[in-house]
């Protein structure tokens, strides 16, 4: 692929802390190369902010290689920018053309409050695997791993689903702000497996009763969150959450 | 939401039937009949209210969905290129479910307690004369009521295009060989039924059945 530079406009939302009001900001950047990533073009906006003597922008980011899912960003209207299967620290910057504007925005729902600028607090999404996205194992040595017979596709199936990175775009992407996708990933995962027994029921009433009380919104079934999942999960994983969910409602006394 | 809304599903095949009789064209002989046996059956009456209630269940659950999302969501989007991840009609199931109700009042103001009322005012005394398919004839000379009509079916055509695929999902049914299989039959469910409810007025209007 052909390099070459360009200058961009962003307009990006700046807000102090969770409580205020926030705004959009405009900035220009000149002479990104096509070949940077998404937050390096952001760490050569804030280094020059820097320079200037204003604040730079928080946004979150960690492992950089596609894999912790902190690089939440709303770009030009699209979870994760307009990429495919894809995070905001591997959209590179060939996806931009000389003069292009774009709008960057936080991930917006009830449950993932605005920390600052960009950075939205996930710590639902740990609330809700506190809830039940455990199994129990006894003490002492490992025991040997093939002395488990699990299915091949149950856990082809369980791999997919725990592909998962708790990035939230599913939430961000989805009209309601729904974490179906989530966790439906995180229940199937398990709900796969042998080892995911003991607590099969409890854990899919758990999970779901924390979900709700998070204040996501419910599914309505449009799929925007497989369509945006940089990993993948496929909405058949939340068919089975609402299996899973229903056959444990009208087996479990409680 | 999916029990309520499958369970409509079924009601429309009913009711598209019985409407169908009127395209033996034979002056409304057959239709009159049906209707007939559909509103004085008992089992059909006891059907009835199910189908009330379970149309009311259907709205309470919608509105509920409604006020949790939106609150879900206090700030929106400044751009959202929604289009790019799913299908308008899937995200508008709420306003199309509206604009369905909006017209099932009038629909059901004009026909369903028309027949009431001749079947119970009086003592009865105009049941045996009712025709409801002079009734349907004369209403459907009038081109705002063919307009209404149609609008009414429009939108029912894409709540369900989406809805019926959607009960499915929700109650847990989503298989790599069945699935396609339920979208498919969801797709010309759509088209069979919406084709035969736009087709009553229409026909009526232009005078293709007597
Ligand atoms: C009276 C007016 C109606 C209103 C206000 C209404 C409203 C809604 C709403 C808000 C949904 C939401 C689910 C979503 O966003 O996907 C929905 C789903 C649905 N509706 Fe309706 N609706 C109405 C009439 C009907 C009728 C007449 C039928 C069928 C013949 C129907 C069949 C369905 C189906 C199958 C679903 C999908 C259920 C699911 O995904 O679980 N609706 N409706
Ligand atoms: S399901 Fe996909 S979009 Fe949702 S949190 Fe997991 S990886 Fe992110
Ligand atoms: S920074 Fe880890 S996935 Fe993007």
């Amino acid at each position: 692929m052909e390099h070459y530079n360009m200058n961009l406009t962003l307009k990006v939302w700046k807000q102090k802390n969770t409580n205020a009001s926030g705004s959009f900001e405009i900035y220009q950047v000149k002479d990104i190369s096509s070949e940077m990533s998404f937050l390096e073009m952001f760490d050569v906006l804030n280094e020059q902010l820097i320079l200037e003597g204003k604040e730079p922008i928080a946004f979150d980011h960690d492992c950089r290689e596609g894999i912790c899912g902190m690089c939440s960003m709303y770009i030009n209207g699209r979870a994760h920018g307009p990429w495919e299967k894809n995070t905001t620290c591997q959209l590179h910057m060939r996806a931009f053309k000389d003069g292009d504007t774009i709008v960057v925005e936080p991930w917006r729902s009830k449950a993932f409050p605005v920390i600052k600028d960009l950075m939205v607090n996930r710590s639902a999404f740990d609330r809700i695997i506190q809830a039940g996205g455990y199994i129990s194992v006894n003490t002492g040595n490992a025991q040997d791993a093939n002395a488990l017979p699990i299915d091949k596709k149950n856990a082809d199936d369980a791999f997919m689903a725990a592909a998962c990175i708790g990035c939230g775009a599913c939430v961000a992407a989805c009209k309601n702000s729904s974490a179906m996708l989530f966790v439906s990933a995180k229940v199937s995962q398990l709900a796969l497996l042998p080892q995911g027994q003991p607590e099969r029921e409890s854990r899919v009433l758990n999970m779901v009763a924390q979900m709700d009380k998070e204040a996501f919104g419910n599914c309505t079934n449009t799929y925007a969150c497989e369509a945006e999942c940089p990993k993948g999960i496929s909405v058949s994983n939340i068919a089975r959450l609402n299996r899973e969910y229903l056959s444990a409602s009208l087996s479990t006394e409680e | 939401m999916g029990l309520t809304g499958l369970f409509l599903v079924t009601f429309l095949i009913v009711h598209a039937g019985v409407n169908a009789c009127i395209f033996i064209n034979d002056g409304g002989a057959t239709f009159n009949a049906a209707a007939h046996f559909m509103s004085h059956n008992w089992v059909i009456r006891i059907m009835e209210i199910g189908l009330f209630a379970g149309l009311i269940a259907h709205i309470l659950q919608g509105l509920l969905l409604w006020k949790q999302n939106t609150a879900a969501r206090p700030t929106k989007y400044a751009m959202s290129a929604a289009n790019e991840n799913s299908k308008w009609y899937s995200r508008s199931m709420g306003i199309l479910g509206s604009l369905l109700l909006i017209f099932l009042v009038i629909h059901i103001s004009k026909f369903f307690v028309g027949t009431k009322v001749a079947m119970y005012a009086d003592g009865g005394a105009n049941d045996a004369s009712h025709n409801l398919y002079l009734e349907m004839k004369e209403e459907f000379q009038k081109w705002w009521v063919v307009l209404i009509y149609s609008l009414g079916v429009i939108s029912l055509f894409w709540h369900l295009l989406h809805g019926f695929q959607s009960a499915f999902q929700t109650l847990g049914i989503n298989h790599k060989r069945y699935t396609p299989l339920i979208k498919t039959i969801g797709v010309g469910y759509t088209f069979i039924i919406c084709l035969l409810f736009l087709l009553m007025p229409i026909a009526f209007y232009f005078g293709w059945i007597q």
